[in-house]
């Protein structure tokens, strides 16, 4: 399948497109230690959202690899993970704030650092959304690749590190049209004290649809009946 | 596990209130007041949403919760957060132990992926909630049914990275108790589903209790 176009997100930027069904996104982390918050809607009616309970309790799962799949809130699915270098993407941390980046990394503004300056995942989430007109209650679970979060039998969360290596890649297949909503900064749990968020590249390649050997479709009887009612929407 | 007790007598309550299974019970909760969920039969799931009552937009965030805490579960103690990084309520009681906020709300559509695609007519707790916050109205809709809490049910997650849905660790008579940190809007859903194990695949009726303050 031929790759249409490759593109960088700067460590701390931002980015946004609507992957068209039939194509597929790979994002790689170029230097290592990357994380990459990801936001999925439904373009065509953006109120269809990527829904985390849904995607980890038809699944049985609490991160992600490939063979699963990123399910929306009405049962269909968005993204499905068709490859990945690294075996564990984190669907639980969330994305940090305004004041979490201060009490961490202090204070870099634009004045002072240009393009430099200290982002955060919630602020950087929210100027993407509201290109699509969407805002604050529009904000939901994301999702962190390249990050792993371990949870122990009392239910501790524990930021592994390091994780991700220099050319780790993971790949989405759009199942749906689908608003990808996507920022490079720091992970909230990352404990490295300093602000050094790294780049990610972005890859949109042709996509077959998934057949009926795909194994997305066959990890489990429930993204079976998840790919039936993503094809009757097309329908 | 954690369990602490309240010193709190019901016949004292301001508000008492049953909720039966497969309805929706919003209200307003007031900065100060004491707010228990009595599961009064055992194991049911009482899936739960908390807006900041001044501005919705300001709601439960379930990552932001359990990052903050560094834990999956909710328990005594537990400060739960809005997406902007507001206290909303802290648990201040809570004889069950643990409580969930990744498994969600059951919906038509995710009852279809995980039982069978003949399950669409069977109530759930995305209906109550809609039900629930269309007649509640002031511009409510679904954008804010968002990650809820799973008061009563246990869903653990393995070092492996698996979630499973086990056995409830609730029974009859077991109550959480919150302390409202600021004017909070609650909207329950008290859980209709009839195809989960956790519930013994029997619904039962909830009630919500409100003291004004934690003064005996």
């Amino acid at each position: 399948m031929s790759v249409l176009w490759k593109e960088l997100v700067h460590g701390g930027g931002m980015w946004s497109h609507v992957l068209k069904r039939g194509t597929a996104l790979r994002i790689t982390d170029i230097d290592g230690g990357a994380n990459a918050g990801v936001l999925l809607y439904n373009s065509g009616n953006p109120v269809e959202r990527y829904n985390m309970a849904d995607t980890l309790k038809a699944q049985h799962i609490a991160r992600l690899t490939a063979g699963n799949v990123l399910y929306s809130d009405m049962g269909r699915i968005l993204c499905s993970v068709v490859a990945d270098s690294l075996g564990w993407h984190d669907p639980l941390g969330g994305c940090g704030n305004a004041s979490l980046v201060a009490r961490k990394y202090g204070h870099a503004s634009y004045q002072e650092r240009q393009n430099a300056c200290y982002k955060n995942g919630k602020d950087c989430f929210l100027t993407e959304l509201g290109k699509y007109a969407l805002g604050p209650r529009d904000l939901i679970p994301n999702i962190n690749f390249f990050s792993k979060i371990a949870v122990a039998g009392d239910g501790s969360m524990h930021f592994a590190a390091p994780h991700s290596k220099p050319g780790d890649f993971v790949e989405l297949r759009a199942e749906m049209n689908t608003l990808v909503i996507l920022q490079t900064c720091p992970h909230p749990l990352d404990p490295n004290s300093v602000y050094e968020p790294k780049p990610v590249e972005l890859s949109v390649r042709t996509a077959a649809p998934a057949g009926p050997d795909d194994a997305c479709r066959n990890f489990c009887p429930e993204n079976g009946r998840g790919f039936t009612l993503t094809e009757r929407y097309f329908l | 596990m954690k369990y602490v007790e309240s010193k709190l007598d019901p016949a004292f309550a301001s508000y008492s209130h049953i909720i039966p299974a497969g309805e929706s019970w919003l209200y307003e909760i007031k900065r100060g007041q004491i707010f228990r969920i009595e599961d009064m039969h055992g194991n049911q799931a009482v899936d739960t949403l908390f807006y900041n009552a001044r501005d919705y937009g300001d709601r439960y965030s379930a990552q932001d919760t359990i990052r903050e805490q560094g834990n999956i579960y909710l328990t005594a103690g537990s400060r739960l957060l809005t997406t902007n990084g507001n206290a909303l309520m802290t648990i201040v009681a809570d004889t069950c132990g643990h409580h969930d906020t990744l498994g969600g709300a059951c919906a038509n559509e995710s009852n279809m992926v995980r039982y069978a695609l003949e399950k669409r007519h069977m109530h759930a707790c995305r209906n109550s909630f809609l039900q629930g916050i269309h007649a509640w109205g002031q511009g409510l809709s679904k954008r804010d049914i968002t990650s809820n809490i799973n008061f009563f049910m246990n869903v653990p997650v393995t070092p492996e990275g698996k979630l499973t849905f086990e056995d409830g660790i609730s029974e009859a008579g077991k109550y959480v108790e919150l302390r409202a940190e600021m004017d909070v809007l609650a909207a329950i859903s008290n859980c209709p589903q009839l195809n989960n194990p956790c519930n013994a695949y029997n619904p039962t009726p909830v009630r919500v209790l409100i003291w004004e303050s934690t003064a005996e």
